[in-house]
């Protein structure tokens, strides 16, 4: 028994050893293999979002990886990119480069999370005008664009030749196939129970409202804040007209993720969205067209929101001149804005890449002139940020039919709080 | 006789055996087995241990170091000491409440006393370097530059050198720490882009070579006299100045261009002008009781937290008292020996059990919605369950309902077991009605083993995010405070806070979650308090 015991202790303490042993050869594996990052081997961490566009961004981030001799890692983040960006860029641990809106940038910068870009004239010059200064804060060039989306009005043909001078028109027309039984709903405007000012602003600027003024130097003032102001409790009362107890063209039950099968399914002759819908809408053999969102009649032009989807370099990178490289010399190239456009039809920003596919495809380049024209780009300022919520629970508050000079100064009142 | 008795005792006793110093028993190990386990359940604690020190040391991280030398051989110390049986079992249990709660608690806790979040994350030093960083302009009339990164000699020990290429003269220059060197058209070579491919005396860079170098390249320019050139990449360069930068004599930033002047507040962690405008980017300080301060003393926050804290424990008395009724309802009548089936009901009601309770909420979610859910479809009605207060406080707790009882009814049923029949039988003998043997017998022994579960199950829902998160969101918003929902509880609005579109406050959502721990351990201290006075009816 005594020397069974002593065969065991034996045994046991050999595998002790070998297991620290075998710790410590990992820990050291580990350390150096950490080490390895900054050392000899170029690397690149690049974040962007989910869906096709993200996988195109892998393909092309390898592609330039394989070309330079850099090894390129693209991670794909689709849900809270920008707080998941915040809280690493904080803990240490930020990518090289990240992919987003570009009203994330107010935020991103007062975080100290990006870094200014220095864009030659000539690079500047091949992007469209807006896209550009949609990436400008403060004066200082913040991330390279590929894309520049804005809401258009997209119109079944079959059912509605004429594209619709006004709002008026366009409900009145939607009224009419209505009563003739060929449609269920007059408009499908994405607006949910919690409302949704985004894809409302056309309605709210056309109607005299505005979301923040304008400084002289370009840029938006945090100080005049338009919300709750005799012009937007004006905007939101033509709105109510149009809502659930008014003409029924906007109601709470329509929301983002039924406007598509309403407008497939021809439900409805009208839908207001964006560039998104193409991928879905070649799917069918739907007729349809699109047209700038009208206006009411006799009002303001109606101005769609701009958003631009732009690459960043990170402030706390740790491979900041790999990133430089990658960001302004590779993403800004035609072919790249070609290969994310066909992989997502999202609008390019640059223009030379516009040029290319205007032949095949027509709406696209019919999206880029709606935004040109009456484009709005949409505040990057962190103070919007408290803006979304507040003026969505009012909007839809207004469109179930409730008082909109209550509504609306209320929640001017709450987001001014909240600025304080 | 007595003497020769007295030492036939002291010889009959055995002599103490010494305690084996390795081995069997040494440390109070009775079985072969139990060694074994043991040497490799420590083995592997000390293999953790030296792979977690390793990259502390690396990083020289001393604290963390000795948290771990000291919790590996504290481990060590009273597994293998024969001695310390209490702690053998306690101190597994110790570390990780240590670890998972009351870390984050006081991590927490510190936390609140800061203005952590959105504009204050980092140190006054990393927002000077962002606003200094972030101030760098081209000095206007300079060229764009086209470079070629390379070093004086050695690739990865020479100096750095910048090759630049004016594009619009096509003169090339060396660019070093002392400025720039014109270049000889005929004694370099250029490439079609106008990088400069070769030059004497300097060894131009590949990518693998610059991004070795990344660190020195990073900090390299070359100065001029406006200024200084740095390198954008690979293969640009432009000279810049930044045109705010920091004085510590005022401990202000000041703007080269304009003159302006932003005083540091440290009290605040920003930078302000005279005007009371601010710079973007801030830093974290502490402020004291201000969070503390302004949950009790802001209007709309203090309004909102009442109405809240009200709710809150309604929502979570309510749910404790109807699921522990339907649940008590269910036991009782599933107790009866003579009705049939009672193996399929009891499969049946414990089945919504086995459903992960996330999709369940949000099942029931779709199921209240207005135009298409399935509850307004069955009733053919068309009420908007979320829209006004009541409905969704019922719809709430509806949920909470369909949830919670079959646990109720899981742990009455045990509880009734345990409970002897001779009492009732005794009572029903006596002439006591149903009914009053079971409120005055029945029930306060329930009582006296239910107690804990019940606070328990009210601590549990009075944070319970998901409930009312997943379900209703918080809805109905009255639009004068459009953060608090009617259904809002305190975590809820907290997350909202914490990590809502309107910028992250996690100073502010710490001092209510710290106020939220304060509420709950009162509560659950004195109930516990009284628990053992019910033990005394026993």
């Amino acid at each position: 028994m005594k020397r069974k015991l002593r065969i065991v202790r034996a045994a046991v303490l050999l595998a002790v050893v070998a297991l620290v042993l075998s710790a410590c050869g990992g820990g050291g594996g580990q350390t150096s293999g950490g080490g390895d990052q900054t050392g000899s081997g170029a690397h690149l961490l690049i974040w962007t979002g989910g869906g096709p566009g993200g996988e195109a961004t892998k393909k092309l981030g390898e592609a330039w990886g394989k070309e330079n001799g850099v090894n390129v890692a693209v991670q794909l983040v689709p849900e809270n990119l920008q707080t998941q960006f915040v809280t690493a860029s904080q803990a240490g641990k930020a990518p090289d480069v990240v992919m987003g809106a570009h009203d994330w940038i107010g935020n991103l910068v007062q975080n100290g999370a990006i870094d200014p870009i220095q864009m030659t004239e000539d690079t500047r010059a091949a992007y469209e005008k807006l896209a550009i200064e949609a990436v400008t804060f403060n004066g200082q060039t913040y991330g390279v664009p590929f894309t520049m989306n804005n809401i258009v009005l997209f119109r079944n043909t079959d059912l509605a030749p004429e594209a619709p001078s006004s709002i008026e028109d366009l409900v009145a027309t939607g009224k009419q196939l209505k009563a003739a039984g060929k449609t269920s709903e007059i408009l499908a405007l994405p607006v949910g129970p919690t409302g949704d000012p985004y894809h409302i602003n056309p309605l709210y600027t056309s109607g005299g409202g505005y979301m923040f003024g304008q400084q002289p130097e370009g840029g938006y003032n945090p100080k005049d804040l338009g919300v709750g102001k005799p012009s937007s409790v004006q905007a939101y009362e033509k709105i109510a007209a149009l809502g659930e107890k008014g003409e029924g063209a906007l109601k709470r039950s329509i929301a983002g993720d039924n406007i598509l099968s309403l407008f497939t399914a021809k439900k409805t002759a009208y839908m207001i969205s964006g560039p998104w819908q193409f991928a879905d809408l070649k799917k069918t053999k739907l007729h349809y067209d699109v047209s700038p969102v009208p206006a009411f009649e006799g009002g303001k032009p109606a101005r769609p929101f701009i958003t631009v989807d732009a690459a960043y370099v990170a402030s706390k990178g740790q491979n900041k001149l790999l990133a430089q490289e990658f960001v302004t010399n590779y993403w800004s190239t035609p072919e790249v804005n070609l290969a994310l456009f066909k992989a997502s039809p999202n609008v390019p920003a640059l223009k030379a890449a516009l040029e290319q596919i205007k032949a095949s495809d027509p709406l696209v380049v019919k999206v880029a002139d709606a935004g040109r024209k009456s484009g709005q780009i949409m505040p990057s300022i962190p103070e919007m940020a408290a803006v979304w919520d507040p003026l969505g629970k009012a909007e839809a508050a207004v469109v179930a039919g409730s008082d909109p000079a209550s509504s609306i100064s209320a929640a001017g009142k709450a987001i001014q709080a909240s600025l304080k | 006789m007595a003497k020769s008795e007295v030492r036939e005792k002291a010889t009959l006793t055995p002599p103490e055996k010494k305690p084996p110093r390795f081995g069997m028993e040494a440390d109070g190990t009775s079985s072969p087995a139990g060694l074994i386990i043991k040497i490799a359940v420590l083995a592997m604690v000390l293999g953790i241990a030296v792979w977690a020190a390793l990259p502390l040391l690396a990083d020289q991280r001393w604290v963390g170091l000795a948290i771990v030398v000291l919790v590996t051989a504290l481990l060590f110390y009273i597994y293998l000491s024969p001695r310390r049986v209490p702690a053998k079992y306690l101190i597994p249990g110790t570390l990780f409440l240590i670890v998972f709660q009351i870390v984050p608690v006081l991590y927490t806790m510190s936390t609140a006393f800061t203005n952590f979040g959105d504009a204050h994350r980092g140190s006054k030093q990393d927002a000077i370097a962002a606003i200094e960083g972030t101030s760098v302009q081209q000095v206007p009339g300079t060229p764009e530059y086209v470079l070629s990164l390379a070093t004086k000699g050695d690739p990865t020990t020479g100096d750095i050198v910048f090759l630049l290429t004016d594009p619009a003269t096509k003169q090339s220059f060396a660019g070093t720490s002392e400025g720039l060197e014109e270049l000889a058209a005929d004694d370099i070579q250029v490439g079609p882009d106008g990088k400069v491919v070769e030059a004497p005396g300097y060894t131009v860079l590949n990518i693998g070579q610059a991004s070795a170098r990344a660190e020195d390249i990073s900090q390299f320019s070359v100065p001029t006299d406006r200024g200084a050139i740095k390198n954008q990449g690979l293969s640009r360069a432009f000279e810049g100045t930044p045109l705010r930068a920091y004085d510590a004599s005022c401990d202000c930033i000041k703007d080269a261009e304009s003159g302006q002047t932003w005083t540091a507040d440290d009290s605040n962690g920003l930078f302000v002008d005279s005007k009371g405008e601010a710079l973007a980017q801030g830093w974290k300080v502490n402020v004291g009781f201000r969070n503390f301060t302004d949950v009790l003393s802001d209007q709309t926050l203090r309004a909102s937290f009442l109405k809240m804290l009200v709710w809150n424990f309604g929502f979570a008395i309510g749910t404790v008292v109807i699921t522990f009724a339907l649940g008590l309802l269910v036991a009782l009548v599933l107790n009866k020996e003579e009705l049939k089936g009672r193996r399929i009901y009891r499969s049946l009601i414990i089945l919504p059990y086995a459903m992960p309770v996330v999709a369940m909420y949000l099942v029931w979610r779709d199921m209240f919605n207005t135009d298409f859910g399935l509850l307004n479809r069955l009733l053919g009605t068309h009420i908007n369950w979320f829209g006004t207060t009541a409905s969704a406080m019922f719809a709430i707790l509806l949920v909470q309902l369909w949830l919670g009882y079959n646990y109720m009814f899981l742990v009455c049923t045990g509880a009734l077991q345990s409970i002897s029949a001779d009492l009732t039988e005794a009572a029903q003998v006596d002439g006591a009605k149903p009914s009053y043997a079971f409120r005055t017998i029945t029930f306060p022994l329930l009582l006296v083993a239910l107690a804990p579960l019940l606070i328990a199950s009210f601590a549990f829902n009075f944070n319970n995010f998901n409930a009312i998160y997943l379900v209703s969101q918080g809805a109905p918003f009255p639009p004068d405070n459009p953060q608090a929902g009617n259904t809002d509880i305190l975590i809820t609005y907290t997350y909202r806070l914490a990590f809502g579109g309107a910028g992250a406050q996690y100073g502010l959502a710490a001092a209510i979650s710290v106020f939220i721990f304060l509420i709950v351990a009162v509560i659950s201290i004195l109930s516990f308090r009284r628990t053992h006075a019910l033990e005394e009816i026993n």
